[in-house]
Order: C-alpha cells, then structure tokens, then sequence
C-alpha cells in the first residue's frame, strides 16, 4: 500500500509551476462560485417595519426582544439565532403570530391591523414589491 | 471519364485511429452514473489533449468534433439537447485550447491546459442551457458544482495526459513518435 502511495504521489511531480497556478485558481473560483451563490438564503438581519418605515435592524445572532407599538398596541417580536417571530400582536386573527418561526432570508410575517411587519433580510432581495 | 480519388494521408489515418478512441471513451464513459446531468468525466477531452500535443490543434478540433457527433449517434442523442450541450463545450473547449496552447510550456503543461479545456466545456455548456434549455437565473445555482467536477476531472485528466506524454514508448500506442 505504501508503494501504491507513492506512486500516486510522485504524479504530482508532473505538475509545473504554472498548472500549480491554474488550479490554485480553479479551486479558489469553485469556492467563491460556492460562497456568493449559495449563501443568499441564510438571513443575517430580522427588519421591523411600522407602517412600512423600518423601525428596528435586529441581528440574529443572538436571541432578543423587541417591543413595538402600533395603532391597535403593543406587538412582541422575540429573536433566536437564525431564526425571528412575531410572539404577541393585538391583531384580531393573528396570522403573523401563527405563522410562527421565520428561518428563510426574504420570509415576511405581516400584522396587516397592526401595521407591522416582520422580514428577514436576505443580501438579495427575493421579492421586487410588497403591498398590503 | 473522370473519377474523384479522395486519398487518405497519414493524419486521416491518425485522425480516425484517435475519433475512435475518443468515441469508445464517451461511449463507455456514457455507462456511469452521474448525480447531475453533465458531470461527467469527460475520458475522451483526454484523447484530444494528447492529439492537441502530439499533432497540433487542427487535427485535436478534428477528433474532439468527430467525437461528439459520432458518440451522440452511437448513444442515439444526435441533435438531442445533450448532443447540442456537448457541442457547444467541444467548440467553447476548442476555442479557448487554441488560445492556451501556445502558453509557455516550460510553466504550463497539460493539467493547465486540461483545466483551461473543462472550464471552457462547463461554460460553453452552461451558457446554451441558460439562453436555450433553462432560460432562469437560477441555473447559475448548479455552477459551484460543475466547477467543482471541472477542477477534479481536469486535474485527473490533465494528469493521465501528462503522463501519457512523458512515456512515449507506451506498447499500446503506435502514435506516439511526433510525425512531424
């Protein structure tokens, strides 16, 4: 077996300094390729809007608790890393509190009678408009 | 009465000997299963390599187009998508092998040129699939994974052809003498 390594091994000397060069790049173009394509749907931010104005820019690193107040009362945005929900809203059919843990980049949970919203950001943005 | 004598010179012969070769390749090659459409070894670009050394890039665009056609008709793909796909990574792969091949090959030997040949075949592919068979932007989300088969496969290939070169009395290959 040791042999056998050896032999595999000593194919590299048919390298040159410049195909030592190519696919450097080559390996370093698939990594980036990788990195910046497959990246966007980890979301880093969860955004707070009260009447379509962003009111708070809440990292998802670390969990938190954000109180917000809207012409119906108060709505309580709770954050875990990765993730973000709508936990309590005055709103009287809680669409956004049942549509419970947020975890996609681009993800919205929108508390119309509150005026509200919650998305999590993504680097590209998933949608061209929202309306409600 | 006139007759037209077409006369086979050697490199005919030699072309036709390599094609061969280079068809048998994609065509066993054709057997192995694949995760993803058009991650493939891509065994025959190794032919065209050694053609590309040994006899110049006229006779490697000869062997490298009669292969994709012949291959596809073997595999009964001919003017299929895939038949059209590989087409237009053989003449992307071509292309840009007619630009490299003159690169300094002292510092550049044929895992360069091997690498530079699969990069091109992944984008001369990709790029027809995205104007022609999947007109959406997410196509591009596949990229990292044919450019990860491109960087393996050109190495291991590269390899097989350097090796090839640097053992010119291989028994099986009555090619190897440079004719010219």
């Amino acid at each position: 077996m040791r042999a056998d390594w050896r032999g595999h091994l000593r194919a590299l000397h048919l390298l040159r300094a410049g195909d030592w060069l190519v696919l450097l790049v080559a390996i370093v173009a698939t990594l980036a390729a990788a990195r910046s394509l497959w990246r966007s749907d980890v979301p880093e931010h969860a955004l707070v809007r009260l009447r379509g104005e962003v009111v708070a820019r809440l990292s998802l690193d670390k969990p938190a608790e954000f109180r917000v107040r809207g012409p119906l009362g108060e709505t309580l945005i709770e954050v875990q890393p990765g993730r973000a929900r709508v936990a309590i809203d005055p709103g009287p059919r809680q669409y956004c509190v049942k549509q419970g843990w947020l975890t996609r980049a681009g993800a919205v949970a929108i508390c119309a009678p509150n005026e509200i919203s919650l998305q999590l950001d993504a680097r590209r943005s998933l949608y061209d408009s929202l309306v409600y | 009465m006139n007759t037209l004598e077409i006369r086979a010179d050697a490199s005919d012969y030699r072309v036709a000997r390599y094609a061969a070769a280079a068809i048998m390749l994609s065509v066993a090659e054709a057997a192995i299963p694949s995760p993803l459409p058009g991650v493939k070894p891509g065994l025959a670009n190794i032919v065209v390599l050694l053609v590309l050394l040994r006899h110049g890039w006229h006779e490697a665009a000869w062997v490298a187009l009669l292969r994709v056609f012949a291959a596809n008709l073997l595999l009964g793909q001919l003017f299929a998508p895939g038949f059209f796909l590989s087409l237009a990574g053989s003449l992307f792969s071509l292309a840009t092998l007619a630009l490299t091949v003159s690169l300094p090959r002292r510092w550049f030997g044929p895992v360069s040129l091997s690498l530079f040949a699969a990069f091109a075949h992944m984008l001369g592919q990709m790029l027809l699939a995205r104007v022609w068979l999947v007109p959406h932007e997410g196509l591009w989300a596949l990229w990292p994974v044919f450019s990860a088969a491109a960087t393996v496969f050109g190495l291991v290939n590269g390899l097989i052809v350097a090796r090839l070169i640097a053992e010119p009395s291989v028994p099986a290959n009555p090619e190897s003498v440079p004719s010219s």
